[in-house]
């Protein structure tokens, strides 16, 4: 019984699965919109919003835990002084989220109601600096400090021997917050992963003010007022940045081929992944007549397929059904706004292509470093 | 600046009034060339700084290892191994097929790992991102975009295998053709 929900977990866990699975809950689970915000309520899933909810979601991760820690394979993974702060990391999101969307459900009900906010106070009413507020603060630092303490005594940081260029450790993981880059890099070239992308997040969430210019649910927690912001958002932290940390922490072993968590980390794990060039499909499998010499020619469906992405969807949208956003926002900012997001689902894309047909790159021009 | 903000009336601030007496008023004009001093005396030491630690980026002695050696005689590797004794002195695998003999870079294409050879799968495996490499050094998995890079081989007048590291051989740019980048034997 046991064996059986540890090989259920573990064939879940794969990416393609795992992925796809919270790509299709998350529009349940985050209603971007009111048709969405109907299945919602009729899947009960407003619930796990709720102090039931929480409860429920903190006793299944424990239990998840629990199962680890005891499992031979997956606790050598969890008992890593590496990856503790990844259990911790899981905790605190999860807890935040909860405790966000909690506040947030409950002010939409009183909003509904007609009541105030739960934020809402009366002018006269104050709160002094000092000593309510630096008094906690200093409580806080003090706490944090002894806190640290403790786990620098109790986990000490891995000492290695020497640094040696012709060793590289197997697997050769990032420290845990660059994991998501890393895992990025198993996708992309380092260029786009490790410089493009990560500067398009800064940017892109420097640019979120500008963006985002909806007065409604400043101060206060609520998500009925900016469902689409916030479902945008979350998409991107907990999708695009959490769970590539997760996975490439907890799933990625020898070789830094895929694991389930309760798998052995055998090095002697074989999987066969000779993955193709979109140039090489179409030259060599469909029209069966050898690459062109010129990089740009062989390139050039790859190339046209990357333009029409980002030129061609955006006005597809714009004349259809993101008119009122363009309206709204006048065409600087849209553009802006649909490339960013169309940069933001690039990645699944690329993940997709590459579990499904072994695409490694849709443009592939090593010649000038330049593989998309 | 309005009235309101400007100097404070007696009553609100006694205490600054002394001390505003006592220093000497500075004129406009010697501030202001006092201030440019400081800034060309600011500006000369950072350049100073920036100037010393690019200079610290060209040592004046490099202890690297020989970019070019020998490795042996050519009846020293067998047909079909990969031969990883240099991997770690040299940063080479020397391979040697039955065309002829090569010695393959050590560093993935990709972000520049050690990939390790897997003598049961029969390839060059990355530990970072999962690029692997078959013997020839063409890449077939993985995030890798280009084969690894191969060093130029020949041999020495008494007949041992010469490596200069200094030349390389890039498939990609067709280079694994030009003499040099395979030792027939």
């Amino acid at each position: 019984m046991l064996e059986l929900i540890k090989n259920t977990i573990d064939f879940l866990s794969q990416p393609s699965i795992s992925l796809t699975m919270i790509l299709v809950a998350f529009p349940f689970v985050f209603p971007p919109t009111e048709k969405f915000d109907v299945w919602h309520r009729k899947l009960k899933l407003h619930k796990i919003w709720t102090k039931q909810g929480g409860l429920i979601g903190l006793v299944f991760i424990t239990l998840y835990f629990f199962l680890g820690f005891t499992d031979e394979h997956f606790s050598l993974i969890l008992k890593k002084p590496d990856n503790v702060p990844i259990i911790f990391i899981i905790y605190s999101v999860l807890f935040f989220l909860w405790l966000s969307m909690y506040q947030a459900y409950e002010n939409d009900k009183r909003m509904a109601a007609g009541e105030p906010v739960a934020e809402y106070y009366p002018a006269k009413e104050k709160v002094l600096v000092w000593p309510d507020l630096v008094f906690i603060e200093f409580i806080a630092l003090i706490l944090m400090t002894v806190f640290l303490l403790i786990w620098s005594i109790a986990l000490p940081a891995p000492l290695e021997q020497a640094a040696n260029p012709t060793l590289s450790p197997n697997p050769a993981k990032a420290p845990w917050y660059f994991l998501g880059l890393q895992e990025m890099l198993v996708y992309f070239d380092p260029w786009i992963a490790g410089v493009l992308f990560p500067s398009l997040m800064i940017l892109g969430l420097m640019a979120i003010p500008y963006f985002d210019r909806n007065k409604e649910g400043s101060g206060y927690y609520s998500f009925a007022q900016r469902r689409k912001s916030i479902f945008i958002f979350l998409y991107g932290w907990l999708v695009l940045w959490i769970f590539p940390i997760v996975v490439g922490t907890f799933f990625r072993g020898p070789n830094w081929n895929f694991f389930g968590p309760f798998e052995e980390w055998s090095v002697a794990k074989v999987v066969a992944l000779s993955n193709v060039n979109l140039s090489d499909y179409i030259w060599v499998k469909m029209l069966r007549i050898g690459l062109p010499s010129n990089p740009l020619i062989r390139e050039s469906v790859g190339i046209v397929f990357i333009l029409a992405y980002f030129g061609v969807i955006p006005i597809v949208l714009a004349r259809g059904k993101l008119r009122a956003l363009l309206e709204k926002l006048g065409p600087i900012r849209y553009g802006l706004i649909v490339f960013l997001a169309l940069a933001m689902m690039l990645l699944p894309i690329k993940m997709y292509l590459r579990w499904t047909l072994n695409l490694k790159y849709i443009i592939a021009i090593p010649e000038a470093f330049f593989n998309i | 600046m309005t009235d309101a903000s400007a100097t404070p009336t007696p009553s609100e601030a006694p205490a600054q009034e002394p001390e505003q007496d006592s220093a000497e008023p500075i004129e406009r004009k010697s501030f202001l060339s006092w201030l440019s001093v400081g800034w060309i005396a600011f500006a000369a030491a950072t350049g100073g700084f920036f100037t010393m630690m690019g200079r610290f980026m060209f040592p004046n002695v490099l202890f690297e290892p020989p970019q070019s050696f020998t490795i042996g005689f050519p009846d020293d590797f067998q047909i079909g191994v990969v031969d990883e004794r240099f991997k770690d002195s040299r940063g080479i695998w020397v391979v040697r097929s039955y065309d002829g003999l090569y010695a393959l870079s050590t560093v993935c294409t990709h972000l520049g790992c050690t990939p390790n050879w897997l003598i049961t799968d029969n390839k060059f495996k990355c530990p970072c991102h999962g690029s692997g490499f078959r013997k020839s050094g063409i890449n077939f998995e993985g995030p890798a975009p280009r084969p690894l890079e191969r060093y130029k081989v020949t041999l020495t007048e008494d007949g041992q295998v010469f490596v200069d590291k200094s030349v390389k051989f890039q498939y990609e740019k067709g280079q694994w053709d030009l003499p040099g980048a395979i030792l027939k034997v």
